[in-house]
């Protein structure tokens, strides 16, 4: 009896957005007199940090700094419709929205700005501090706080901009499945190293190391958030979580945070995350959706590494100490 | 149904409420007393997102009857800022980027505000340990871990 | 975290003002310090607690509800059944032309899972709400109950579904999502192995720290607020309208801060019965799930079973797959004939084969209806194909990362469901994977690009 060490790999893929499209998003923005923005939507801010991801979207794209946006989303008396926050599209889909809308308003913006700076709009650029200023002569500037006093006292123009995505829904060919599921898909490689205990079939993941190719990471330290976040529910999923653990009887199902198991603080496999970033398409500055298939890749991992430590098998998730145990059993009954 | 007058300090104000007896004093926190910074996650003692501090000691609200806290000394983490300055263990969340739906963070702060007061030069052994009665289902926990650590860190940096 | 910004240089522009910037999140002082309001926050004068009585039984026929002892219960307010609710038989995709609607809001006649609503009661205090509830007595004629998709399928098997009417969703392909790419028999008889595999996978539950619920305020106006923490404010509003058979315009939904959703909260459960109930009392109402009801009555990912059956040459060529798929949706479909969909989509994994099969089935069972969770459709997909990868490369003797570069695909490669590859920078994450993790591959497969030469 003995502590037997392995490590298994996996590569996946993952399609941003609802499945076959067909989910529209769609933002407003205007700016209040003194130059900030707000951004008006319905979509839903699960914890992932959808509110922050817009307005440094939007912001992006106007040319102020994040703080000078303001986000409304979710109420359905003022916010335009998102379909909503699943599939991985809440910064695809509402992000193209934002930028659609907030690219209105700047031209808006920017026209109001050549008007009291006496030049032309096209002759204008945003310095990303709060001000815009004439191409190749910073000094000839205006800041956006007076353009927007002026938009709304003096030349009675509304700095706005409405904002609509929408994947036009494939409908897959009967007989062949011809269809056209997603625009756009994210990629990852995991490396995990387990340890089994082939005695008692406990399962230690010692390290994971995932690599993620996820578009663009729009803002750093919340991507981080997301993927190390996923990366604990993958190795959730594969070791510990079934509401039915006899599946398909449905006896013995979890009730509560003592029954149904997830790794505690205590119990974290060493993490590591490197990101890749090819820019998609159709992306808002090129970005994919993470949300999900970050937990996806660290299952099969762990189900590769199981077997390479300790010669078994394990097709039936979670691999739980029993399901081990009983596959062990088997190997040397032979 | 009879009301039960109670007494006690919440963040250091003077608070009295009547309850109905064999309310929570979670219950009695966010319904009658509008502080509902502790959140109900489970009603069974099993999530930790409800944890105050209750006369030093780390409580489940859930699983505390708000008649038994008369003349207790209560804090909650809404109470945790002193003068619009954050704690430095709300810092060093925010440092981070320990939150993402921010459900459990009340709590987490609590019981990490226990061990620091407890213990301010902690390993990570006893933070693990001092989080281990809280869920969170978002962040993989390690980011959590992390700024306890940096606020203990910060804390024996201002008192050298 | 790295960020490699040497791969992909040359398609990215960098050195943006915000964008790539880690700003801090600007929801996070409010969670820090307890201020963040989520539903359940709200709290209203004279607010009526809602509570449910569910089926104890997986398969019954009701006989007859009685409902008298639990409307004299001190606090009680009302009780709801089947006939309260205008539009009774609903199904969340009608709003995307999914059918049929299969599902009842409260049981009528009929309970198909252990734990659905039966009987709402709606009390004063959550306590009067939960012992009125075990008043309400309901006679059931308990009926045969099938649990195992292979059984479910078989003639004969009992039905769980007449909206339906067999155990399993009609696609407009028939039975199952079909995907048909060359001539996967060829494919096996030129096969040097075939390797036919099983997996399976229990039902998995979100698990947020914030249960499922929403508390709902009448305006005074014939309007109604609801406090909610669904992942989709108009889905939900528009499916709570068809259900009501009430004008969206009287409907004001808020939410968009939601203590962890990971898909468990893009049903449409919890929001019409408790507009239903403020509506017929005139009275704020509460409906927040248990965390028992969380994790046994909320929608779980659905359980999967995935055969795989793969035909390989000995220099590691993939030049057959076929995949059957079984999404186990329980007892009704919310999001499962979807996710079957997603899952036919998304074979065989970001491979290139030549020839393809997959057919994939969403199949009723008398258990907690599935629905979205986190990477359904593919989850469980890619656990499959990815053991199966690993099983493959040891059968030919060759290291498994390397058999994954041999078949991967690259931009330009065209795919089982026909749409030529895009994009691609699966070979570009393997060979960070191979440096990372110290798992060295032959030189040529580290010369490997995503990118066709010329294009």
């Amino acid at each position: 009896m003995a502590i037997r060490r392995g490590r298994g790999v996996a590569a996946i893929n993952y399609p941003t957005g609802m499945n076959l499209g067909g989910d529209p998003t769609q933002a407003l923005v205007h700016s209040t007199p003194t130059g900030n923005f707000m951004v008006t939507l319905s979509s839903v801010d699960l914890g992932q940090g959808m509110k922050q991801i817009m307005a440094q979207i939007c912001a992006e794209t106007i040319g102020v700094p994040t703080d000078r946006v303001i986000i409304d989303t979710a109420d359905t008396d003022t916010g335009p419709h998102c379909m909503g926050t699943f599939a991985s599209r809440g910064t695809h889909r509402a992000g193209n929205a934002v930028i659609q809308a907030a690219k209105e308003a700047r031209q808006v913006m920017l026209e109001v700005a050549a008007e009291e700076l006496e030049v032309n709009a096209s002759d204008l650029e945003t310095d990303g501090q709060g001000n815009i200023q004439v191409k190749g002569a910073p000094q000839k500037s205006i800041s956006i706080f007076d353009v927007a006093l002026s938009a709304h006292f003096k030349r009675g123009r509304s700095i706005s901009g409405r904002g609509m995505f929408l994947i036009p829904r494939s409908y897959p060919e009967k007989e062949t499945g011809a269809m056209k599921p997603s625009t756009c898909y994210a990629h990852a490689c995991t490396v995990a190293e387990v340890e089994v205990d082939d005695e008692t079939g406990e399962v230690t993941v010692l390290t994971v190391k995932n690599v993620f190719e996820i578009g663009r990471a729009l803002n750093p330290k919340m991507v981080e958030q997301q993927l190390v976040g996923g990366s604990w529910m993958g190795i959730s999923h594969a070791l510990y979580e079934t509401t039915e653990p006899y599946y398909p009887n449905r006896d013995h199902g979890g009730t509560d945070f003592n029954q149904y198991l997830m790794p505690g603080p205590g119990d974290l496999a060493q993490t590591e995350i490197i990101v890749l970033e090819r820019p998609s398409a159709d992306g808002p500055f090129g970005a994919k959706g993470p949300g999900e298939m970050c937990a996806n890749p660290q299952i099969p991992a762990v189900a590769n590494a199981v077997f390479d430590a300790v010669g078994v098998r394990i097709d039936t998730l979670p691999i739980t100490p029993e399901r081990i145990l009983r596959a062990l059993k088997a190997q040397a009954a032979g | 149904m009879a009301k039960v007058p109670v007494e006690f300090t919440l963040n250091g104000l003077e608070t009295a409420e009547f309850v109905e007896s064999g309310t929570t004093l979670l219950n009695a926190l966010r319904d009658k007393i509008g502080d509902t910074s502790p959140k109900g996650g489970c009603h069974q003692g099993t999530c930790g997102a409800c944890s105050v501090i209750i006369d030093g000691e780390l409580r489940l609200s859930c699983l505390t009857l708000a008649e038994t806290c008369g003349g207790a000394d209560i804090k909650t983490t809404a109470g945790l800022a002193e003068g619009g300055v954050l704690h430095p263990l709300q810092r060093a969340f925010l440092d981070a980027f320990a939150t993402q739906c921010g459900f459990c963070t009340p709590g987490m702060i609590m019981a990490a505000k226990v061990l620091l007061d407890r213990t301010p030069n902690p390993s990570r052994e006893d933070v693990v340990e001092a989080l281990s009665g809280n869920i969170c289902r978002c962040t993989g926990y390690e980011p959590i871990i992390q700024a306890v650590l940096t606020a203990a860190r910060a804390n024996s940096q201002n008192a050298a | 975290m790295e960020l490699r910004k040497d791969y992909f240089a040359d398609v990215r522009k960098d050195g943006l003002h915000e964008i790539g910037q880690p700003r801090p999140r600007l929801d996070s002082p409010g969670h820090v310090t307890g201020k963040t309001a989520y539903f359940a926050d709200r709290n209203f004068p004279g607010m009526l607690h809602l509570k449910m009585v569910r089926s104890p039984h997986h398969h019954a026929r009701i006989r007859s509800i009685d409902t008298s002892e639990a409307e004299k219960h001190p606090g009680v307010v009302r009780v709801l059944t089947a006939r309260d609710v205008p539009h009774n038989v609903y199904t969340i995709l009608i709003l995307i032309q999914i059918g049929p609607e299969d599902e009842t809001v409260l049981a009528d006649g009929k309970v198909r899972w252990k734990g659905e609503a039966v009987v709402a009661v709606l009390a004063e205090t959550e306590r009067a709400a939960q012992e009125a509830a075990a008043k309400v007595k309901v006679d059931y004629e308990v009926l045969p109950a099938v649990f195992d998709m292979e059984e479910a399928v078989k003639p004969g098997a009992p039905l769980v579904n007449e909206y339906h009417g067999q155990n399993y969703y009609l696609y407009d392909s028939g039975e199952c999502r079909k995907v048909r790419f060359g001539d996967v028999e060829a494919g096996f008889a030129q096969a040097d192995h075939i390797l036919e595999q099983s997996y399976q996978s229990s039902p998995i539950e979100h698990a947020p720290t914030e249960t499922t619920g929403c508390v709902v305020a009448p305006e005074g106006n014939d309007r109604f607020t609801c406090y909610t923490n669904t992942q989709a404010m108009f889905f939900t509003l528009d499916n709570t309208s068809i259900i009501l058979q009430m004008p969206g315009s009287k409907l004001h939904f808020v939410g968009g801060t939601v203590g962890g959703g990971f898909g468990g909260k893009v049903d449409v459960i919890v929001e019409p019965i408790a507009i239903l109930g403020a509506k017929l009392t005139g009275r704020p109402v509460s409906f927040v799930y248990s965390r028992e009801e969380e994790m046994q009555i909320s929608s779980p990912r659905a359980a999967e079973k995935v055969v795989i059956k793969d035909g390989v040459m000995r220099d590691g060529r993939i030049v057959a797959r076929k995949v059957t798929g079984y999404t186990d949706a329980g007892a009704y479909s919310r999001h499962s004939p979807y996710g079957a969909q997603k899952g036919a989509a998304h074979y065989p994994g970001p491979y290139t084969i030549p020839n393809v099969w997959i057919d994939t089935y969403c199949v009723y069972t008398n258990r907690t209806p599935s629905s979205a969770m986190r990477g359904f459709g593919v989850t469980i997909g890619d656990f499959a194909l990815e053991v199966q990868m690993d099983k493959l490369a040891r059968l030919i003797g060759m290291d498994p990362l390397e058999f994954r570069f041999v078949n991967a695909y690259r931009d330009g490669d065209m795919k089982a469901h026909r749409q030529p590859t895009e994009g691609a920078a699966l070979i570009e994450c393997m060979q960070e994977a191979s440096r990372a993790a110290n798992w060295p591959v032959a030189e040529k497969y580290m010369a490997m690009s995503s990118y066709r030469k010329g294009a």
